[in-house]
């Protein structure tokens, strides 16, 4: 994207004025190599995020956004209902409630690497990964129903989990509003022996070791510390967020006109939050919330049972647990005034700053863990929510590296087992049911992380906390 | 063409597919595909002299998006029926019926028959149980998109059936 083509508030905030059919400005937070780095779509497709009913203060691209659909991804906007404000399917996503989830191990390296090879191994095996795996939990309707209104709280009760996890997941683990009636029997059908499984494409479960560290008050009040071990799951709904996400993007397509929303363009497809469709779009989207915070609550139970059975004395604690493709009522300050707004974060991080009430006591001092992934080669990062973010984007930040080469290109660059080889001869061992799978997420084909969370942490989304780098990925 | 992305081209491309290679009866013609690249995700493209020959086009093109087309023996058929209220969102909700089968089913599709008539498709998908080891599937399909979504009829008055789907 040619800078030239947005007015620029400071190195790391510019702006796409409104004009036409915009209600408000686009504001894009990244530094100037990122936005010349920037795909045009995104340009396009904030500006046309703000053109819809309802939309408060901007539409916001993280400095990692790419070409979505609709909305870009990276992509944050709050709709207000009491002016008419729309819910979009398109604004969060397919996968919903895809996210992170970091647990501390205590584990010293020296042992992991004893046992690496070992590890990755019982990793694979126990976390069903890739096209078609399946978990061995199969869920009857009733049970099914249970997880959508219980999620991670749900899974803990079946025996898939610790009760102290709660209070480290969003919405302490339960999405109030799921309402598994709005889930339609295809969903069902198509959750019914998904849950504990990671997916394919960009979902991983990676041992990871922290490697340097930024803010040491912080990091310590997060428990990382040099050299300390964890385990980093990035995954979602599965099947069933998916088939949700399907049904209501066409569903919403269909009735826009109906409902007097003038589209600039199909993919923005969405429904007035006050109105049956959006309601039944919000509780089922709620629901697969739901399945997505139970999911990864077995899997990190599934973690446990793994590192137990190598290391008797492992103890895996979770750190924090966010989603990063969501819709969420919150309360907001905007000038002045305290307004519920419906958060739209389509590849983008919730980051409450510090003191913010839903933050657990531990962690409420220092601001809400924000969980960045990577490649399997690059690194992550863990970041921490700035008193700024509320004001910046309604306490939003980056989600991760973003692509930087498509699947096909990725896939003729590079064959699977020479990435695992090359990533083995730096000490990372990969693991994947699918070779061309591992060559299409190949490090090379990802962008720098670190200039993503760099531009986070100066455009003031979220502060640097800790990098982490693999030892261990098991890809989808 | 609108929609795709400024990159340098770079497409994945069926050889011409005949009823003989595609082991189903009935038509000769010379049915193509492609993927065009969308940021993180995969583009479909389908060709033909009518719009069900796109549509069946555009699906062995998601098929290629798990493992080469010709990988998978066409031994069972599925029957899949949708409607649409116009040609683009039927084009989706085929594409969507057609993942929901064989994630449902644990199968895949090689090969594909498509009826339609007005916004009702009738078709048929034939393939087999997923092998992990001989088809090893790259990435599953999430769902179609809106995204350069497109059923139309080309100058040289083919049918073109396109749209991203989310892996």
């Amino acid at each position: 994207m040619d800078p030239a083509r947005l007015t620029r508030v400071n190195d790391t905030e510019w702006r796409i004025e409104p004009v036409g059919a915009m209600r408000v400005p686009a504001i894009l937070y990244a530094d100037e190599a990122t936005i010349q780095d920037m795909d045009d779509k995104v340009y396009e497709q904030a500006a046309n995020v703000a053109t819809l009913p309802g939309i408060v203060r901007a539409s916001y691209a993280m400095p990692d956004a790419h070409w979505g659909y609709g909305f870009p991804i990276g992509g944050v906007a709050a709709f207000d209902a009491e002016a008419d404000g729309i819910v979009s399917a398109g604004g969060v996503g397919f996968d919903i409630s895809c996210g992170v989830r970091t647990m501390l191990t205590n584990i010293e390296p020296a042992r992991i690497r004893e046992r690496q090879r070992e590890l990755a191994d019982a990793f694979l095996e126990k976390v069903p990964a890739g096209v078609g795996s399946q978990s061995g939990i199969s869920l009857s309707d009733s049970e099914l129903d249970a997880m959508l209104a219980g999620g991670a709280e749900w899974a803990i009760r079946s025996g898939w989990g610790d009760i102290r996890d709660l209070e480290r997941i969003e919405e302490r683990g339960r999405m109030l509003g799921g309402n598994p009636g709005f889930i339609s029997e295809r969903a069902h059908t198509r959750q019914r022996r998904e849950m504990g499984t990671l997916g394919s494409g960009n979902h991983y479960l990676e041992v990871q070791e922290v490697t340097e560290i930024f803010d040491p008050v912080t990091a310590e009040g997060f428990g990382l510390s040099p050299h300390r071990i964890v385990v980093t799951i990035h995954c979602g709904s599965r099947g069933l967020g998916h088939q949700v996400g399907s049904e209501f993007l066409t569903e919403m397509a269909a009735a826009a006109p109906g409902q007097g929303i003038v589209l600039p363009d199909r993919e923005l497809a969405c429904a007035r939050i006050n109105s049956p469709l959006g309601e039944r779009y919000l509780g089922a989207m709620w629901a697969a919330i739901n399945c997505a915070l139970a999911n990864r609550e077995i899997i990190g139970h599934f973690a446990r049972e793994v590192f137990s059975g190598i290391f008797p004395d492992a103890e895996l604690d979770l750190l924090y647990d966010v989603s990063h493709n969501t819709c969420k009522k919150e309360r907001h300050v905007v000038d002045g005034v305290d307004r519920a707004l419906f958060v739209h974060r389509k590849g983008a991080t919730r980051a409450f700053g510090p003191g913010h009430p839903d933050l657990p006591e531990a962690l409420r001092d220092f601001g809400q863990p924000v969980l960045i992934g990577g490649s399997m080669g690059t690194g992550s990062h863990i970041l921490a929510g700035t008193a700024t973010s509320e004001e910046k984007a309604f306490s939003s930040a980056c989600h991760g590296a973003g692509r930087r080469m498509s699947r096909h290109q990725a896939y003729k660059t590079w064959k699977g087992r020479q990435v695992v080889d090359e990533l083995a001869a730096r000490g990372i061992l990969v693991r994947s049911h699918s070779s061309r799978g591992i060559a299409e997420e190949a490090p090379g084909a990802y962008k720098d992380v670190d200039a993503v969370v760099d531009a986070a942490e100066q455009a003031g989304l979220a502060r640097k906390v800790a990098r982490l780098v693999p030892l261990v990925c098991i890809k989808g | 063409m609108s929609g795709i992305s400024n990159g340098p081209p770079e497409t994945e491309t069926s050889a011409p597919e005949t009823a003989a290679s595609s082991g189903q009866a009935a038509t000769e013609a010379v049915r193509r595909w492609e993927h065009f690249p969308h940021g993180a995700d995969i583009g479909l493209r389908g060709f033909g002299r009518t719009q069900d020959e796109a549509f069946e086009a555009i699906a062995i093109a998601a098929t290629a998006v798990l493992t080469p087309p010709g990988n998978v023996r066409p031994n069972e058929a599925v029957a899949i029926e949708v409607t649409g209220p116009d040609p683009e969102l039927l084009l989706v909700n085929w594409l969507n019926a057609i993942i929901y089968e064989m994630a449902t089913r644990a199968m895949i599709f090689g090969h594909y028959r498509v009826q339609i008539d007005g916004w009702h498709l009738k078709g048929e998908a034939f393939g087999e149980p997923l092998d992990k080891m001989r088809h090893e599937p790259a990435v599953e399909m999430k769902g179609a998109t809106l995204t350069a979504l497109k059923v139309a009829r080309t100058g040289d008055g083919k049918w073109v059936a396109q749209c991203v789907v989310d892996v």
